[in-house]
């Protein structure tokens, strides 16, 4: 069977000529004392749902509120369809937002609130009410239309939120941790709605999230910011497989990460020297010189476990189950290695039935040479 | 369900003994004062209001008088609440005083809603100072301000003096014993009564509120009228509740800064007591005006419960 090919239009950032519809460029804010936001370079095309990734206080939300006008950037340029729209205040932006706190006026029903920003437009209000009204078909609240929002679920004020940001069909819609309210069983299937929604109307999306796995699941790119500063950008699964950072490695998923040297560089072979893994081989890459201080990153899920020597692997190691976590899909190891360093490292369960490692056995682990990560930072 | 300590339960045992629960006692002794302070005082009144003047002490007929027969007989009349709507004098003072203090709460308000407003926005430290600047004027005595008052107003006053000094004007300008020196006594004496229930409605306004109508397009005079006004609405009542209810009954600011023609009803009332000495008359007079009080205030209520309700 032959792969579907995922068009080029879909992922517009891989082709050279393309033009971002947000362009944000130099993006600086500071507070009194202190820089929230510095020196941001951010590219977003037409179409896209774009996470920002990263704790609490590392700037993601000062990012948005200046996308959305609520703060004025100290430097830069905010360019959004061809317009430097840095210092255009929020109610002139063709920008909207769901706020974290949902910001639903207390006072206005349901269906009021959907038509309050279309009716600052200067539309009627028979054709605000009545797009105010296929909104919230779409978001399955029409029932609800006359009620206030206190009397109204979380979940319920949630898609109340997204109808009001959305009935505009702003150019850019800013989202700040929309799911962050809601319980973990409903936010998983608002994920996949909200997705549906974003690709049905061909609204950009911007999401703020400090969780990981919503930024995976929603984005067509991340961008993971720490400090302030965006340390990578890049889809879900090059931010996971090959992150630029011992920080990125290590925010998103879960990672063991070694200290070594570059020991040898050869055409198709590299051999790193690590404390406590020893000699590691790995495919060669670019950049780096022999002696250079390096970090070794491998996810639990790239190891092998087995009770036998692995048969030609290079890289393998001896060690003790110290502890394990069955978790259903798969089983979480915590590993001793004979020089005390503990590995983490998980197996799926799909083979489960067949007399499972366990608690206190001598293992071997092994990892392929192409799933050791190279970090110079 | 009672918890707490044991002198604490011990109390309530035997509190429940009597039949009364902690709650009821609560509500009791509060209960007990209005019905000391308030409602008794307020049925001596109802009864006064029902008797006739005579010249005797106290100055009114008796409610319960032996017949010639033995029998008790009660005597009331409604006569003068009738006197009091024939008589012109008694409307109009009744209509003037609703309106001094219907203009003068509106002006409270004007001036009230965007200090509040500013107070509630302004920046942690520098809110409780400019709180206490509202307050401060209460640390002087009322009257003593009332007279301040007077010396800013009269002929030979500060403003007057001031103004002609700077040219501005070459007579003296007119403003004691006026309606305006009326006015501007009221609005100045209850003006922390309108920003203290303000400040406290505006500062839970919710920040993002405001964010999302800028957001949705409003600009911030909409924002305004739609959002802040409408969410600080029971903070207006409050505010105006509390400048319109005493200015309706004022005395001493008409007495002081208003003229002959000022007709407030609390002089009315002085009047009646004191200068006619006939108390069932002034006790109506009282009577009809704590209704028209009352009125307004009992409907606002039913209005905002039946809001809460929908």
């Amino acid at each position: 069977m032959q792969k579907p090919a995922i068009a080029a239009d879909t992922r517009p950032w891989l082709s050279a000529g393309a033009q971002p519809f947000i362009s944000v460029q130099g993006l600086v804010k500071q507070f009194a004392d202190f820089t929230a936001v510095s020196d941001v370079d951010l590219d977003i095309y037409k179409g896209e749902l774009f996470c920002l990734l990263g704790e609490s206080g590392c700037g993601k939300s000062t990012l948005l509120r200046m996308l959305a006008g609520f703060e004025i950037p100290t430097q830069g340029r905010i360019v959004i369809d061809g317009e430097d729209m840095a210092r255009v205040p929020p109610d002139r932006r063709p920008t909207n937002m769901m706020f974290q706190s949902y910001a639903l006026f207390p006072h206005m029903s349901v269906e009021k609130n959907v038509a309050y920003g279309l009716l600052r437009e200067g539309l009627g209000k028979r054709e605000a009410y009545a797009r105010a009204g296929e909104m919230l078909k779409m978001v399955k609240l029409e029932k609800l239309a006359r009620r206030k929002p206190d009397q109204l679920s979380g979940g319920q004020r949630q898609r109340v939120a997204l109808a009001r940001a959305l009935v505009k069909r702003p150019k850019l819609l800013l989202l700040d941790e929309p799911l962050g309210a809601l319980d973990k069983k409903l936010r998983e299937e608002t994920q996949f709605e909200l997705i549906k929604i974003q690709e049905s109307l061909g609204v950009t999306f911007i999401v703020v999230t400090h969780d990981q796995d919503e930024a995976m699941t929603l984005a067509t790119r991340i961008g993971v910011m720490k400090d302030g500063i965006i340390k990578q950008i890049g889809e879900p699964h090059e931010i996971y497989e090959r992150p630029n950072s011992r920080f990125v490695a290590d925010f998103i998923g879960t990672v063991n990460l070694f200290d070594g040297k570059v020991d040898a560089v050869a055409p198709d072979l590299m051999r790193i020297e690590t404390a406590e893994l020893g000699p590691v081989l790995l495919p060669p890459q670019t950049g780096l010189t022999r002696g250079q201080q390096v970090w070794g990153a491998v996810r639990p899920e790239r190891f092998a476990l087995s009770r036998q020597k692995p048969d030609g692997a290079h890289n393998a190691w001896r060690g003790v189950v110290e502890d394990l976590g069955y978790i259903g899909h798969m089983t979480q190891y915590r590993i001793r290695l004979e020089n005390g360093r503990l590995i983490r490292a998980s197996q799926s369960n799909r083979l489960r039935d067949e007399d499972p490692i366990s608690w206190d056995e001598p293992v071997w682990i092994s990892v392929q040479p192409a799933a050791f990560r190279v970090l110079t930072e | 369900m009672i918890t707490g300590s044991a002198p604490w339960r011990g109390t309530a045992w035997a509190v429940g003994k009597l039949g009364l629960s902690g709650r009821t006692l609560v509500i009791a002794i509060p209960m007990l004062w209005l019905l000391v302070f308030f409602l008794a005082p307020f049925f001596v009144l109802g009864r006064i209001s029902l008797a006739e003047a005579i010249i005797a002490r106290p100055p009114y007929t008796p409610m319960f008088e032996r017949g010639p027969d033995g029998s008790l007989e009660i005597i009331a009349s409604l006569e003068n609440y009738r006197f009091l709507l024939t008589d012109a004098l008694y409307r109009n003072a009744y209509l003037s005083s609703i309106r001094i203090a219907a203009v003068s709460t509106i002006f409270a308000l004007l001036i009230g809603y965007p200090m509040a407003y500013f107070i509630a926005r302004a920046p942690e430290p520098r809110r409780s100072l400019l709180l206490l600047l509202v307050i401060l004027p209460f640390w002087t005595s009322f009257l003593l301000r009332v007279y301040a008052w007077m010396g800013f107003l009269r002929t030979n006053g500060v403003i007057n003096n001031m103004l002609m000094g700077m040219g501005v004007i070459d007579q003296p300008l007119v403003m004691m014993q006026t309606d305006f020196a009326v006015y501007i006594g009221i609005v100045y004496t209850y003006l922390p009564f309108m920003i203290l229930p303000l400040y406290a409605n505006l500062t839970k306004l919710d920040g993002a509120l405001l964010e999302a109508a800028s957001d949705l397009g409003a600009s911030p005079v909409v924002t305004f009228f739609t959002v802040t006004l409408p969410l600080s609405l029971p903070g207006i009542v409050a505010g105006s509740m509390l400048v319109f209810i005493p200015a309706i009954g004022e005395y001493v600011i008409p007495a002081l800064l208003g003229g002959p023609d000022t007709l407030m009803i609390g002089r009315v009332l002085w009047d009646e007591f004191f200068g006619s000495r006939d108390w069932p008359v002034a006790s109506a007079v009282a009577i009809v005006m704590l209704v028209l009080v009352v009125a307004p205030i009992m409907w606002l209520q039913s209005v905002q419960n039946r809001r809460g309700a929908d």
